[in-house]
């Protein structure tokens, strides 16, 4: 017995050795983990601050108030956050349904040497920086948009109630619909492949069990498919109004900057995003760099919501496997 | 060739005539050649990779679904080639239902999920749905099982009974044959037992064809079976014929456990 105690002491060393290690390495990567949170909270505490004086002076009535003075010092968001949300919607209801189909047919009807490239066309198309759909958009899209599209739709709507007044205006190439256009191209990536992960969740018996009982590729998809990953496009859907509201210089480019709500989607309109581009090089302090940040700070909380969302919902999708 | 391969004492519902298959360039199926008997259960057995469930995927066309795989010969049903390509293969696949070797319900409820296969093809009355509904789970036996909670998820049910309620799914289409890929490799052996039951009691409405790894299996319900090797049909005919005297010698090394 005595004879063996000493190694074993020994061992007890290099076990403590190694614990030490352990904890060393475990502390440090905590610390790594830490500094993204505190950046975070930083970014978060700072804007908040920051935007004190605008809430002092508006109130949370800086939510809904439409009007932008600079001369005045009279601030509110609401154009800026109606811009923001129309963009998006457009963006949505033209990128949704073009996801879904670039989804469904890289993962049912595909050719097996299409998928790859393809898949990884689009992913490509989500790495284009953004100041390049800007370009495009202001240089190239908005003046053939406003010289063949857009007359066309207004003889298209014609004096229908209410739609005819979205087209209304002067067909200037830039404004709301053309940012939600452009913003639709963008976001279209990132819907299509987080789409086309959850459909590839779905186990393919399950599939083929569907087609066992003679279901067509269409009723496989609409009964089998979509059911099962319902929770994970809604997130994927999500993400992509996320990385809509939040998007800067494309917006900037092509939406008009105009601080001011109109009934017609192509009248220049803005974003928050943009309003901030645009504004906080030449803002004096005050309450008008409070507003900006205010306005920032709006724009935080929302996407910050909306991509919480979207990342809780796309986890629960994928982890959903297995039958 | 083709003589052992035929039965001459019952109607054929499926006939098979020089079945090749690929998956690609590599050749799952070799000159296959059988007949199916009508209400008979018909067993496909050996070993891993012999190619039975692609010959079972290819009676129903599931092939189909992937690029790449494809079959030549004939496989008659109804005096029409079904590897024709003019050949509808959704109403193919009404006909020629197909169970899973995982019990696959699919993500709705217990009604539903029979009901769902039923609403392709058929416009019904709600009583008459529910009749139909009823009446598939007593053929799978499992209405007793199922009756209080037919609004329930299918995925709450246990293996063995999700198994059940995907072959009442399958019957409750009305099909002629019934396609069976290791309907039982998944399950304990109480539910395997209830399933082999269900399948004696099948046979008497439907073809039923099955692969399974089981040879006790194969000879306590089928009728007939076929023993395939390397993508070739070695030897096919009756259960009990095949099982106590088979010609082949690599059906014998196959049934006697010296390979396999």
């Amino acid at each position: 017995m005595s004879v063996a105690t000493p190694p074993i002491d020994l061992h007890a060393a290099q076990v403590r050795k190694f614990k030490l290690q352990d904890m060393f390495f475990h502390q440090v990567t905590l610390l790594f983990a830490f500094i993204v949170l505190a950046a975070l909270a930083g970014i978060l505490i700072s804007l908040a601050i920051e935007a004190m004086p605008a809430f002092r002076q508006f109130g949370l009535s800086f939510l809904w108030t439409n009007v932008w003075n600079v001369p005045e010092d009279q601030f509110g968001a609401l154009s800026a956050i109606y811009g923001t949300v129309v963009t998006s919607i457009i963006a949505l209801v033209i990128a949704v349904p073009i996801s879904f189909g670039i989804a469904l047919f890289l993962t049912e009807t595909c050719p097996a040497w299409m998928r790859r490239p393809l898949g990884t066309a689009i992913e490509l198309l989500a790495g284009v920086p953004s100041i390049i759909y800007g370009i495009w958009g202001l240089f190239v899209f908005a003046p053939l948009f406003s010289k063949y599209v857009q007359p066309y739709l207004q003889t298209a709507v014609g004096d229908t109630p209410i739609i005819s007044g979205w087209f209304a205006g002067a067909p200037i190439g830039i404004g709301i619909l053309t940012a939600g256009i452009v913003l639709s191209l963008m976001v279209i990536p990132f819907v299509a492949s987080v789409m086309r992960d959850v459909f590839e969740t779905v186990p393919p018996q399950l599939k083929e069990s569907a087609y066992g009982v003679g279901c067509t590729t269409w009723e496989v998809v609409t009964h089998i498919v979509l059911p099962y990953t319902r929770v994970g496009v809604i997130g994927g859907i999500m993400l992509g109004l996320g990385r809509a509201l939040g998007e800067t210089m494309a917006v900037t480019f092509v939406i008009g900057n105009a601080n001011r709500i109109v009934g017609s989607l192509f009248a220049p309109g803005t974003s928050i995003a943009s309003t901030l581009a645009n504004e906080f090089g030449e803002a004096d302090p005050g309450l008008h760099i409070s507003s900006l940040f205010a306005l920032g700070l709006v724009l935080f909380v929302i996407t910050f919501i909306v991509l919480a969302i979207s990342q809780w919902l796309i986890k629960r999708g994928i982890a959903k496997q297995g039958i | 060739m083709s003589a052992p391969h035929t039965i001459a004492d019952s109607d054929a519902i499926l006939s098979v005539r020089d079945l090749n298959f690929y998956y690609g360039d590599f050749r799952g199926l070799t000159n296959v050649s059988l007949d199916i008997a009508k209400s008979k259960v018909t067993a496909f057995i050996g070993p891993s990779g012999c190619g039975k469930s692609t010959l079972l995927r290819t009676f129903n066309r599931m092939y189909d679904l992937y690029p790449g795989q494809r079959a030549e010969g004939q496989i008659l049903f109804h005096g029409k080639n079904l590897l024709d390509k003019k050949q509808d293969v959704n109403l193919v696949r009404a006909k020629i239902g197909m169970v899973f070797q995982k019990p696959t319900p699919f993500p709705m409820t217990i009604y539903e999920n029979i009901a769902f296969g039923v609403r392709l093809y058929e416009k019904m009355s709600t009583s008459a749905m529910n009749e139909r509904v009823e009446w598939a789970l007593r053929k799978a036996a499992m209405w007793d099982e199922a009756k209080d909670k037919l609004q329930q998820s299918g995925l709450s049910l246990s293996g063995g009974q999700q198994q059940r309620l995907c072959i009442a799914r399958t019957i409750a289409v009305k099909p002629e044959i019934v396609l069976l890929d290791e309907p039982t490799s998944a399950l304990d052996p109480i539910s395997t037992a209830k399933i082999e039951e269900l399948i004696n009691e099948l046979k008497h409405d439907y073809t039923i064809a099955i692969v399974t790894h089981n040879m006790q299996q194969a000879a306590r319900i089928s009728d007939f079976t076929a023993f395939m090797y390397l993508g070739e049909l070695i030897e096919f005919d009756k259960t009990d014929s095949l099982f106590v005297k088979p010609t082949k010698k690599q059906t014998e090394d196959y049934i006697t456990g010296r390979f396999g």
